[in-house]
């Protein structure tokens, strides 16, 4: 990890690493049959709203709110979660996170913590950070349990195992279980209420015994303090309600104004991450409640990096991300390589753009470029991140950082100045459609020359047609 | 300088382009979007009660004088007989027979041990089939209806919001509050949802309407 974590140290580029994903036939065929699972369920849900347009607005207006003012809000949530009987607490980068949280641990004589599924924790790196402390840190999410078990690596922010068929996870459980605690039973098989009956077991006595939780938050409400954690499992609710010590870390761009803006969110998050109407669990809590839940709850704000993101105003709308996941299961680039390709916690088109703006876009100077910028992850993002128009914005920084010598650093400057203009951007589109045709064969495109070889040598490139690419990709994964 | 104001100061250092005599409420949020996704003289209650069977919990409707019948019907057929009871519950709603009520207070290893918990609710949203509990007298705390394997909750017709804006605002948010849609579940697995992981693994709603004549 670097020094703010996020990505993984040692990571190949993009291009290497998706062009080892790509050959793949398991891992594609996962990637496929799920991410299409949740694409369907996404978009009934989502329909059965008419007024969903209105609601991406508003949700986009009150990020937007928010980050204008976001000294504010902190002052404000600070002020009404310590009111509540809770303690906050400021992290620069993930290096402070990982200390005050490890302390905190440590004040109370624990070894081992329970931990909810947070996005936060794991951009810091804190269960190696525990270990290192000795503390044993047991992920209670289903799939975050068979990341652990696997000693793997998450690659969707939703479901971190998606790469995992549940063969794979079958075996994993077999093999792996009884190291960690309660072991599978000997004759489990790979159906899927098989496996979660297999990891209720497994974790039921460490929730019923644990004294220390750490969690990540969903939102948390300036005006009232109230803290959230949206689930579906109960292990959450496990983590939140029997431990006698809460540590939540949130990245500081998840407060929202008030209580009454959760109206607009609870609708959206859950239709657009698990395809919901409401996801089977939220749980909600200000402070700490005498004779209910824990009796120290301790909330950790993390900035790593967030305030340069905050700096860009192109980039800032980034900090509007709900952790959704919507984007990337409409994404083809994510659908082909997967998420370990991207090298981050934060894997699919807001990885890309997330990912180079916490670490710096010359740690991560290949995300930017893991897109085709078809636009299809904008129209599934639930606060309308303009995730094409940040990525482009970052694909002129990459080539500034490098001097825009390269041939890729031209083209993008290019880019970015058609991408700027509409007129530009359609006859772009249109000069590509026709030097795409003449070059296929077959409806294929082959090896190219030149500079571009490398991005054919491992893609058998559809010749770009004369639609648009998004109505080209519907059309084409219907007839899949 | 602590974390505090370094990081509060880096936010306003990156916020140059915002105008200093702007306020947070000068940014505008437009709120076209519906109060409510329930058409005009919707049955809001029969809503309710096939959208929560959507996530595949079982929701029975009766009156106030059928309640205790319907109770005993649902305790029945999941055979539960060691149920949980929050403080304040009233008692007369609950059936005779052979059943033991466990009352507070109980630690998690107690609860653990039941077949399950009855409770009321704060509120129950018809457009999404969730019921809110949040801890009030005969709700209980959070952890009677986590640890035991079965809920039984019972919602008052009045109580069901049409949508999520009207829930909200009926809440209180300074309480804990839990929004139950369905019993536990994931989608973990090839993203295909499953039910029955670390919460309640079957869960009932009676629904108490306003009493109908013949009762």
């Amino acid at each position: 990890m670097s020094s703010r974590g996020v990505v993984w140290l040692g990571s190949p580029s993009f291009p290497d690493a998706a062009r080892v994903a790509l050959k793949d036939d398991q891992l594609r065929a996962n990637l496929k049959r799920a991410t299409g699972t949740i694409r369907d369920k996404r978009l009934t849900v989502a329909a059965e709203l008419d007024d969903w347009e209105e609601l991406r607005t508003a949700a986009e207006a009150i990020k937007n709110r928010t980050a204008r003012h976001l000294d504010h809000y902190l002052v404000q949530l600070e002020e009404s979660v310590t009111a509540a009987g809770g303690t906050v607490h400021w992290a620069s980068d993930a290096a402070e996170a990982n200390r005050i949280v490890t302390e905190l641990v440590q004040a109370t004589g624990e070894r081992e913590v329970v931990k909810v599924k947070s996005m936060a924790t794991q951009e810091i790196g804190l269960n190696e950070a525990l270990a290192e402390a000795g503390i044993t840190a047991y992920e209670t999410d289903l799939a975050e349990l068979i990341v652990q078990l696997g000693d793997d690596r998450p690659s969707h922010i939703l479901v971190p195992a998606i790469h995992k068929n549940r063969t794979e996870i079958r075996d994993l459980f077999r093999a792996e279980m009884g190291h960690w605690g309660q072991p599978a039973p000997e004759d489990l098989t790979d159906e899927p209420r098989e496996l979660a009956e297999a990891a209720r077991r497994h974790l039921r006595q460490k929730f019923l015994t644990a004294k220390v939780a750490v969690s990540g938050a969903n939102f948390a409400c300036a005006d009232t303090g109230t803290v959230l954690v949206v689930e579906s499992e109960g292990n959450g609710r496990m983590c939140l309600t029997l431990p006698e010590t809460l540590i939540t870390v949130m990245g500081i761009e998840k407060v929202l104004p008030t209580w009454s803006d959760l109206e607009v969110f609870l609708q959206l998050l859950p239709r657009s991450s698990t395809g919901e109407r409401m996801n089977p669990y939220t749980s909600t809590w200000s402070g700490t409640t005498e004779g209910d839940g824990p009796s120290e709850f301790h909330l950790v704000l993390l900035d790593n990096g967030r305030t340069d993101t905050l700096a860009d105003p192109v980039g800032r709308q980034t900090l509007g991300c709900i952790r959704c996941s919507a984007c990337l299961n409409v994404c083809p680039v994510f659908e082909r390589t997967g998420g370990h390709a991207y090298g981050s916690v934060y894997p699919g088109p807001i990885g890309a753009v997330l990912t180079p703006q916490l670490v710096g876009v010359e740690q991560a100077a290949s995300l930017p470029f893991a897109s085709t910028l078809c636009g299809a992850c904008y129209d599934a993002c639930p606060v309308k991140i303009n995730i094409p128009e940040v990525l482009a914005h970052l694909r002129a920084k990459v080539v500034e950082a490098k001097d825009g010598h390269t041939v890729e650093g031209l083209a993008m400057k290019a880019a970015g100045k058609v991408l700027d203009s509409p007129r530009l951007l359609g006859a772009a589109q249109k000069a590509a459609a026709l030097g795409g045709r003449a070059l296929a064969r077959n409806g294929k495109i082959g090896r190219l020359p030149g500079p571009l070889h490398g991005w054919t040598d491992t893609r058998d490139t559809p010749a770009p047609p004369a639609e648009s690419f998004r109505t080209w990709w519907r059309k084409n994964r219907e007839s899949e | 300088m602590t974390s505090r104001d370094a990081i509060l100061g880096r936010i306003r250092a990156a916020l140059t382009d915002v105008p200093s005599e702007e306020r947070p409420q000068d940014v505008p949020v437009p709120r076209d979007y519906r109060r409510s996704h329930t058409g005009p003289g919707q049955d809001t209650v029969a809503l309710f009660a096939e959208r929560v069977a959507d996530y595949r919990a079982t929701v029975s409707r009766t009156d106030r004088a059928g309640l205790r019948d319907a109770v005993a019907v649902a305790l029945t057929r999941r055979r539960a007989r060691y149920l949980a009871l929050p403080g304040g519950f009233p008692m007369e709603l609950l059936p005779t027979g052979s059943w033991q009520w466990h009352t507070e207070p109980l630690d998690v290893p107690a609860l653990d041990e039941l077949d399950g918990a009855i409770t009321l609710a704060a509120a129950g949203i018809a457009i999404t089939g969730t019921i809110v509990l949040d801890t009030s007298p005969g709700q209980g705390r959070r952890a009677l209806t986590l640890v035991p394997d079965y809920h039984l909750c019972i919602v008052g017709a009045d109580q069901i919001a049409d949508d999520v804006p009207d829930a909200l605002a009926r809440l209180d948010p300074t309480r804990p509050l839990t929004f139950i849609s369905g019993p536990s579940a994931t989608s973990d697995i090839e993203l295909d949802r499953v039910e029955g992981v670390h919460g309640p693994r079957t869960l009932d709603v009676i629904i108490v309407e306003p009493s109908v004549s013949g009762h």
